[in-house]
């Protein structure tokens, strides 16, 4: 947007607009309504308003942002403007709506709906409301714009963690951590209501957030401390040992609900090591990744139950060389295939597999749409792994082989070769480097990684169903390691925790999961491209390449925007 | 951290814990699992898991509302407490059914659950549930390893509304052998569990009977083009096709199957997964003559059509879509009357809701009036009416009319 | 000769033929034994054939939209599946509220057109939105950014369309003047096969004759050929690709309505398996190429609809149609083993020399 030649109020005028129709936007697909009981601060703010007015605030930001150099009283008037007429939009469609009956179309254009957004005054006065809530709430983010910029920041941040923390009230209730007494009054009786914040626990929530914000970045400015390394050395094993502490405790102190997720996103972080081989070493866009996971928990599930008899520890490396040779037979066909026909060909691959998997021809040995029940869960000695906090350490110790073996590959001759054919697969051939032998090696090796996870995930749940086994799961592990940072290997965790984890802690909101999802997918690409923990080469690749989205000729040709 | 402030808050801390231990509750619990403690202002919680996310979303919120509804016919109270229901979606998956699981396991407020929507999710989530004391009562669970004595997946606590398989499959093949006088038939399912364990039933029941089937197909769920399947059922020419699937894929075979050459006059028929007014709309001119097997409606009494259903459309804006929200329905009501009747209260208002108590209660429910009929409740958790009723769809009129018995 | 084939021939490529050539046996093997059988009468093939081009119609109208796309700006536009819900879903609504006032059936033509008018409108403007929004700075990052975009937007958009109109299915009410068969000799097509059939196809020679004939179509080539360069002969490249996915997105949306005609009803995830299809459709035909779109459109459509009857059950695999999807991957491999690039080749801007 040329901010220089329009001025200050267009873009007001522009910006209200644009909120008005996003405001319009989420009150149609339902999330104000339904986060309109979600309380915040309990009697106070639902997370519905919030999101409700998140369109007005972003939007107030951004055109405070561009005119920087008008007058206080212009200001004023911009952030005045936009929430005036983001009202405005919203009072227009209420009246709308009572003289056509939108509801046969937009089903959430309902009474009660414009109840809400009425904050429960009748009509005709209730028309005001809106106008002058959303003028509320630009000004206020006038006034937090106006904060000189360290405060500012640690009142956002503040603002932040009261939300996080106001949203996330029954997922910090259910630790079981804190179901310990000093913990279990402090929080029941002080801090949370029975939904959402209280006023104090609020109160309290953004005096530390806020105050910790704070203090971390005064920390920043001031120079840094020099230590000897041997007190670095012995401050990171201390370091080192909390953390494993930590990492060990988790399912017990964590409780039964929170040990599910991370299995779960362990399970992710496997299958994400091993894509990562495939797609962020060498190149090879894989799109029919579950299919490997499948081979790993239907051999797992077949040799285990009923056909077979035998144990799961006797079953694993019939599962894991089943799942690696998957990987070279889907790798031999697509050798000479590139870019989007492999993806394609991939995706086949991984759709053949679930159709077989569900098909009534190989419901015999594959259970058919009924699955494979009763899989047998690893024992050992006396130790039987039949509780998800058990089975947590297994899969733990899963993640720790596969990504030992994924880092020292990567730095290996054939992680090499793989980077190599990533970046110019004739180059590569050029240099010696055996095509056939290295792209096969990367899928086999992606594939066992994913066969582990299958067997794994086939006794966590002791079943395995073909429902389970959909494109959509391939998508997901796809999606892990773009946005945790494409052949980056800590990025994967991190791509997991986010994308696996999070959505499993905030399934209030199940119904709106994939639009969240969804939105998270665009705005990350848009803006981090590079992924949350990149690989310091990409970044690097990314951002150059950004410099010069718009080479400079195109813009003297085309006419305005 | 000064010392002094140290103390004040030990002594803060201390002193409340004394307390709380003080206000000591005279009653003593005698149950075999334990007890629920209600305080005198809060609600009694009970939760439900159900498929209210994805393509299969329709199921589970049609049930969430049927049991709403009951709720909201008792007045939102049970014993003067409100009543909280809340939960998680199932995801109609073994996933999904381990994510809600573990979720509602860690809730001890929770007397009693409604779920899960799909039998997968269930397999999963009930050992939890089981240990945790829970009381589980599903309104679409209709595989039949669930309430079958000795199988590994029937725990103590469960009970459902739903019909079993066994008695829709055969009650299906018992009308179009007996009833319709059909020899041949052939069944389509569409992949889930639901469907396949019906077409089974139905086609093992008939082969009994001494029918055969001339095809065992399978269709997509979100499939639109039928022509393949239905051709190749066209070459054994069956009298009647059994598709026990779900709305999407069933109306479309319905308006395929007249089309097809070689089916022109074939019967269909389908499951209560059909029962349900898009298939009505859907379907148009060719759903005439379409039989659907589901729960006797028409003993529900007047009370479905006069009140039931005007509160339903005046809540959610429309119909119910499927017909599980009446097993919903029905299962709410009958958590809420056996709640009634184990439940012991305080003068204060305090309710104590004993776990083992209120099981038995549930599983020595006998004759309960319910919209789906009489429910009787087998010591293994079937509960639904074993009658089990035939429709007819008519072209532009629904409900569908009963032909059988 | 021979010695040639030796030097060029590698392992890898005996092996790869050795699948393709696989494929191709039990193809012609299950094909021979189902005439064998001769299961089914000749009216049942004809009928399956007027299906699998029907079906096929719709894929290769979706398939322009990808194969556009991917011309002008190599990326896999993977929302495209939602481009297509979004205007039959919509525009539903106008086709129950017309028909509510006796209109729709009264003046069937106008009808048709309003309907498919407001389809393609609200199809376009979400590509167009898609391409400002989602697209527009990505056009220089590397492959897997637009794509990673493009699944969050499909996600979005559906959920999106889920939240406004609700998660049932709507459906579109019946035409009486398509009702009922034409009979051109032993052929007897319904008359609303007919019409998707043939329209599909009129609107695949009009896409054509734009990108050939036309000043536009000129442009729209050598952006596709080369960004820079055309910028530099004075192109206006956003606008072009503007028009590219306007084009794109009216296509999917007159390809929704014929889908709407056919199989009436509508909800909020009926793109996602089309769009996949249409992908695959387009890779298969060569992507970046028009007519290439239209014909492995029509042959995947075909495919589903013969595929399980004419191979596989000769193979004697039970319940075949189970497997259709399976069968069109298949053929997918088999073709792109001996042409990698597709039936007729890539590239929107190579002219038919």
């Amino acid at each position: 947007m040329n901010t220089e030649t329009s001025s200050p109020w267009k873009q007001a005028l522009n910006n209200g607009l644009i909120s008005g129709v996003l405001c319009l936007l989420v009150m149609l697909v339902g999330l104000v309504e339904s986060f309109g009981d979600t309380y915040i601060i309990s009697g106070m703010i639902t997370l519905g308003e919030i999101v409700l007015l998140a369109p007005v605030v972003l939007l107030t930001y951004t055109a405070l942002r561009s005119a920087t150099n008008s007058s206080r009283r212009t200001m004023v008037g911009i952030s005045a403007i936009i929430g005036l007429i983001s009202g405005c939009i919203i009072s227009a469609f209420i009246l709308l709506c009572q003289v056509v009956d939108l509801r046969f179309m937009f089903v959430n254009a309902s009474p009660a709906l414009f109840n809400l957004l009425m904050r429960g005054v009748p009509l005709p006065l209730g028309a005001l409301i809106p106008p002058l809530q959303c003028a509320f709430a630009s000004l206020v983010t006038l006034g937090i714009y106006l904060i000189p910029s360290r405060l500012r920041a640690s009142v956002v941040q503040g603002f932040l963690w009261v939300v996080v923390f106001g949203t996330l009230r029954d997922q910090i209730l259910i630790i079981d951590l804190f179901k310990i007494q000093p913990f279990s009054f402090i929080l029941t009786r002080f801090v949370f209501a029975s939904s959402g914040l209280s006023l104090i626990g609020a109160l309290f929530v953004f005096a530390i957030s806020a105050g910790l914000a704070y203090y971390l970045r005064g920390r920043k400015n001031r120079p840094a401390v020099i230590r000897s390394a041997r007190v670095q050395k012995r401050n990171r094993i201390i370091l080192i040992a909390i953390l494993a502490l930590i990492i060990l405790s988790l399912p017990y102190a964590l409780g039964l609900f929170y040990s599910e997720i991370l299995d779960t996103t362990g399970l992710f972080i496997m299958m994400g090591l091993g894509l990562n081989i495939v797609v962020g070493f060498a190149g090879l866009l894989d799109l029919g990744y579950v299919a490997f996971y499948a081979i790993g928990a239907y051999t797992m599930g077949v040799l285990t139950s009923q056909l077979g008899g035998l144990t799961f520890w006797q079953a694993l490396p019939f599962a894991l060389v089943a799942a690696w040779l998957a990987g070279i037979i889907l790798g031999l066909p697509v050798l000479r295939m590139r870019g989007d026909y492999l993806a394609i060909v991939t995706l086949g691959f991984g759709e053949i597999v679930r159709l077989l998997a569900l098909s009534d021809w190989l419901k015999l040995y594959l259970g058919g749409a009924q699955g494979i029940q009763q899989i047998a869960q690893p024992i050992i000695g006396p130790v039987a792994f039949n509780s998800l906090q058990k089975l947590y350490y297994l899969i733990l110790i899963g993640i720790i082989i596969v990504a030992f073996v994924a880092w020292r590959l990567k730095d290996s001759h054939l992680g090499r070769s793989w980077m190599a054919i990533r970046e110019d697969e004739d180059v590569a051939q050029a240099m010696g480097i055996n095509l056939v032998l290295t792209k096969l090696l990367a899928f086999s090796t992606g594939a066992l990684f994913a066969g582990l996870a299958g067997t794994l995930g086939a006794a966590k749940l002791t079943s395995v169903y073909p429902h389970s086994m959909t494109f959509i799961v391939s998508i997901n592990v796809l999606v892990i390691i773009i946005i945790g940072g494409m052949g980056s290997i800590p990025g994967v965790f991190v791509g997991a925790l986010v994308l696996v984890g999070l959505p499993r802690l905030l399934s209030e909101f199940q119904e709106y999961q994939y639009w969240f999802f969804g939105l998270a997918l665009v705005v990350m690409m848009l803006f981090r491209p590079e992924g949350l923990w990149p690989e310091a080469r990409r970044k690097l690749e990314l951002h150059e390449a950004e410099g010069s989205i718009e080479p400079p000729i195109t813009e003297t040709v085309s006419t305005g925007q | 951290m000064s010392k002094r402030l140290l103390i004040i808050v030990s002594i803060i801390m201390i002193s409340s814990m004394v307390l709380a231990a003080c206000g000591a509750k005279p009653y003593e619990c005698t149950d075999k699992i334990g007890c629920v403690t209600v305080g005198p202002t809060d609600p009694v919680h009970i939760a439900y898991a159900m498929v209210i996310n994805g393509p299969d979303a329709t199921l589970g919120i049609d049930s969430r509302n049927g049991a709403e509804i009951a709720i909201a016919d008792k007045g939102g109270k049970v014993l003067d407490h409100a009543i909280k229901f809340d939960g998680e979606d199932d995801g109609c998956s073994a996933e999904g059914g381990q994510a809600a699981g573990t979720k509602l396991a860690a809730d001890p407020t929770i007397v009693a659950i409604l779920g899960t929507s799909c039998s997968s999710a269930l397999r999963v989530a009930m050992p939890l549930w089981s240990t945790a004391g829970f009381t589980v009562i599903s309104a679409s669970n209709t595989a039949v390893d669930l309430t079958e004595a000795g199988n590994e997946n029937n725990y103590p606590g469960y009970l459902r509304t739903a019909h079993n398989d066994k008695v829709q499959g055969a009650a299906a093949a018992q009308f179009a052998y007996n009833f319709l006088g059909f020899k041949k038939a052939a069944t389509i399912h569409d992949g889930s569990i639901y469907a396949d364990g019906l077409q089974k039933v139905f086609a093992d029941e008939f082969t009994k009977l001494g029918g055969t089937i001339t095809a065992r197909e399978s269709v997509d769920p979100l499939q639109v083009s039928m022509s393949g399947v239905l051709t190749t059922i066209a070459s054994g020419t069956p009298e009647i096709i059994y598709h026990p699937i779900f709305i999407a894929a069933g109306t479309q075979l319905i308006l395929q199957t007249w089309k097809t050459p070689g089916l022109e006059n074939t019967v269909e028929m389908g499951a209560d997964g059909m029962f349900s007014p898009d298939v009505m709309k859907g379907a148009g001119d060719a759903v005439e003559g379409v039989y659907v097997s589901s729960p006797d409606f028409t003993k529900f009494g007047a009370d479905y059509t006069a009140k039931f259903l005007p509160a339903y459309q005046a809540a959610y804006g429309s119909v119910p879509v499927s017909i599980f929200h009446a097993h919903a329905y029905d299962a709410m009501n009958m958590v809420l009357a056996c709640v009634e009747k184990v439940t012991v209260k305080d003068s204060d208002g305090t309710l104590h809701i004993p776990r083992q108590g209120l099981r038995d209660c549930m599983y020595a429910t006998k004759d309960f009036k319910g919209l789906t009929g009489n429910l009787t409740c087998t010591p293994t958790g079937d509960c639904a009416d074993p009658k089990i009723a035939v429709f007819e769809y008519h072209a532009g009129e629904y409900p569908p009319t009963k032909v059988w018995p | 000769m021979l010695k040639r084939w030796r030097q060029t021939l590698t392992l890898t490529d005996v092996m790869v033929y050795a699948i393709g050539v696989i494929i191709g046996i039990a193809i012609v093997y299950g094909t021979l034994r189902t005439w064998q059988k001769a299961e089914y009468t000749p009216e049942q093939w004809i009928n399956l054939t007027i299906d699998g081009l029907k079906l096929g119609s719709i894929y290769a109208l979706i398939a322009l939209g990808y194969t556009l796309v991917y011309g002008i700006l190599r990326m896999i536009n993977f929302a495209h599946g939602e481009v297509f819900m979004a205007g039959p879903f919509t525009a539903v609504f106008l086709a129950m509220y017309l028909d509510e006032i006796g209109f729709y059936n009264a003046q069937p033509i106008i009808s048709l057109l309003l309907i498919t008018l407001l389809s393609a409108t609200v199809s376009v403007t979400v590509a167009l939105l898609l391409e400002k929004l989602a697209y527009r700075r990505l056009r220089y990052a590397p492959r897997l950014v637009p794509l990673i975009t493009a699944i969050g937007a499909s996600f979005f958009l559906q959920y999106t369309f889920r939240g406004f109109y609700g998660a049932d299915v709507e459906t579109y009410p019946n035409l009486d003047i398509l009702k009922g068969t034409l009979t051109f000799g032993p052929i007897t097509i319904p008359k609303a096969d007919l019409l998707v059939i043939v329209s599909g196809f009129l609107l695949m020679l009009l896409l054509y004759g734009i990108v050939q004939h036309t000043k536009i179509g000129k442009a729209m080539r050598s952006v596709s050929e080369d960004k820079e360069v055309a910028a530099l002969m004075g192109i206006d490249v956003d606008r072009i690709i503007q028009f590219t996915f306007g084009l794109g997105g009216a296509s999917a949306g007159i390809a929704g309505i014929l889908y709407a005609i056919i199989y009436q009803n509508v909800q909020a995830f009926m793109g996602f398996i089309p769009g996949l299809k249409a992908f695959t459709a387009a890779v298969l035909g060569g992507i970046g190429n028009v007519v290439g779109a239209w014909l492995g459109g029509t042959l995947l459509g075909l495919l589903e609809s013969l595929g399980p009857n004419l191979f596989l059950s000769g193979l004697g695999v039970p319940a075949a149609n189970q497997l259709k999807d399976g069968i069109a991957f298949a053929i997918l491999v088999f073709i792109l083993i001996f042409r990698p690039s597709g039936i007729l080749g890539e590239r929107l801007s190579k002219t038919k020399a």
